[in-house]
């Protein structure tokens, strides 16, 4: 809880900066703010169990307080990554509060113990997204990404109040733990429209996840976004809209598993065959990586249905979003810095980078394989885990798909990896990288080695 | 029963409200229309939640509904902005024209 007190006074903190004239130490202050809310955060871990505000509407507790480390790591590197996007224009401090209000919502999302939070943290995560998915004024492109972001985030919204709306007249609370006490008191007994309410809360996060049939706006809107505002979206979001899922169908609708389990599984079935066949199809690097998302997306929502039955694959779940943060930064900052170097955003502007820059295309090798699933990489035990919570589930055949479309995905992340190393390049002036950028490149790439080299450490410290 | 109407009256009235207001957005062409219908959605909702909440006897209901309004406003005052940028830019409103992401 000091953590999200932390990152909201520092959104404050940030709009007042551009008043008084000291847009300098915005930057300094915000990474030091993320890191005493790191340190908060560490503490709270240590001293208790769970601990409950405002009337149990949130509530920290450890799996609240892990994704809320990750995303909190993750914005700190996006931060130091970040710095060429707050120099684009002169409304600084407006950029940098925004990104530290969609960071609080993203926090809220992961502590909810009530639809109110629940809808609240959706709403000030995305509100301030939409802004910055358009915030290139100019650009006719960027200014479209906001606008469909906007128009397809309100719909989804819509669409999950009106589950919240029907939950309520069915249960008569909004409380996570008394719905949960009403569906094991009424059995047999729930009336139809609690069914609909869940599947329309369901099908409002596949929306917000950017899960097919209802996956149509993320690519455009990845495409359009300044590349820098995609990565944040493609992991903080990401992350964050994961942990609210499994919070709500773990501990909210489990009882009533029966009606959305097998609709989850047909919804997983579609987002592995839709992305990976689409993504191999692209000629962006940008939008390759927004329906390889996508499938990653799927991933993640195995682990939800998974835990039907057994209710313990929550580590799988943090080990995946930490794995695929990792990767998501490296691949979207090499992108940043291709396409800032005069390049443009398709697979022939990375050829012959190794020539161009070794470090660089070592990275972004490291990042494909771990998105890809190869062994020793982050995103192999990722993968692994997924599919060893799967295997007694009755759904083994999304298993088997789940393999055979990672095959279909192999095929396009080596594409990169092939025009890097094995392509020669049309200019051969070296790459330029900024020192930040550098930075978390190395050490992304550094986590994501040794959280596949380790995995069981990572994974035992998540069992809860 | 609320006023002595069934609350399956309330419910088909929100719910043919938000099944309007969807097919307004993904059917009409006018930016500020498909505003409008997001706004029908909502106020869908907060039709439906009011009634939910005399019918429970419980006032979280219509508190959520006072969220529900603040957000709401939020949300389009972000996207006028977005509309009025875009206006700037191309001058016009129609969404036929913003496809300059390929699809």
């Amino acid at each position: 809880m000091k953590g999200l007190l932390i990152i909201s006074a520092l959104g404050l903190l940030a709009m007042l900066a551009e008043i008084f004239k000291v847009k300098k130490i915005i930057l300094p202050l915000t990474l030091l703010g993320i890191i005493g809310a790191l340190i908060a955060n560490y503490f709270e871990w240590n001293t208790t169990m769970s601990i409950s505000y405002f009337d149990n509407m949130i509530v920290f507790d450890r799996p609240a307080l892990a994704f809320s480390g990750i995303i909190l790591c993750t914005a700190f590197f996006w931060f130091i990554m970040a710095n060429d996007y707050f120099h684009e224009d002169t409304n600084v401090a407006d950029h940098y509060s925004l990104v530290l209000f969609a960071l609080v919502g993203a926090l809220m999302l992961t502590a909810f113990k009530n639809m109110t939070t629940l809808f609240l943290g959706v709403e000030i995560m995305s509100i301030p997204l939409y802004v910055l998915a358009a915030s290139k004024k100019g650009d006719i492109k960027s200014n479209e990404a906001g606008f469909k972001y906007l128009i397809m985030g309100s719909f989804a919204s819509a669409v999950l109040l009106f589950g919240i709306a029907l939950i309520y007249g069915a249960t008569g609370s909004f409380d996570i733990a008394a719905i949960s006490n009403y569906l094991a008191a009424n059995e047999g007994n729930i009336p139809k429209f609690f069914h609909v309410g869940v599947i329309f809360m369901l099908i409002a996060f596949c929306f917000k996840v950017s899960a097919a049939p209802f996956h149509f706006w993320a690519p455009d809107v990845y495409e359009g976004s300044p590349t820098l505002i995609t990565a944040l979206m493609s992991t903080v979001v990401k992350t964050a809209a994961f942990a609210a899922i499994f919070k709500l169908f773990m501990l909210a609708f489990a009882l009533s598993s029966p009606v959305w389990s097998s609709i989850l599984a047909m919804i997983i079935a579609l987002s592995l065959i839709i992305s990976n066949f689409t993504a191999a199809t692209q000629t962006s690097v940008k939008r390759m990586l927004a329906y390889s998302s996508i499938s990653h997306a799927a991933f993640m929502l195995m682990v939800v249905l998974a835990n039907v039955r057994n209710n313990s694959s929550l580590d799988a779940l943090i080990y995946y979003s930490l794995a695929y943060c990792g990767g998501s930064i490296i691949a979207f900052a090499t992108l940043h810095v291709i396409s800032s170097n005069g390049g443009d955003e398709s697979f022939t502007a990375f050829n012959g980078l190794s020539k161009r820059s070794p470090l660089l295309a070592f990275f972004m090798a490291l990042a494909m394989l771990s998105l890809a699933g190869i062994p020793v990489t982050a995103g192999f035990f990722g993968k692994y885990f997924v599919f060893t919570n799967m295997i007694g589930t009755p759904y083994k055949w999304l298993l088997i798909m789940a393999v055979l479309t990672s095959g279909v995905g192999v095929y396009y992340y080596m594409k990169v990896i092939i025009a890097m190393y094995f392509k020669s390049a049309d200019n051969e002036t070296a790459v330029e990288i900024k020192m930040p950028i550098k930075f978390t490149i190395i050490i992304a790439g550094i986590v994501t080695l040794l959280i596949g080299i380790v995995p069981g450490m990572i994974a035992q410290l998540f069992k809860f | 029963m609320i006023n002595g109407i069934s609350i399956n009256m309330y419910l088909m009235l929100s719910t043919i409200l938000f099944i309007i207001g969807a097919v307004g957005v993904m059917a009409r062409r006018n930016t500020i229309i498909l505003f409008m219908c997001i706004e029908l959605m909502l106020n869908a909702v907060n039709l439906l939640m009011v009634a939910f909440s005399t019918l429970h006897n419980d006032s979280n209901g219509q508190v959520f509904v006072f969220f529900i309004m603040a957000v709401a406003a939020a949300e389009v005052a972000v996207g006028l902005a977005i509309l009025s940028m875009i206006y700037r830019n191309i001058k016009s409103i129609d969404t036929d024209l913003l496809t300059k992401l390929k699809n």
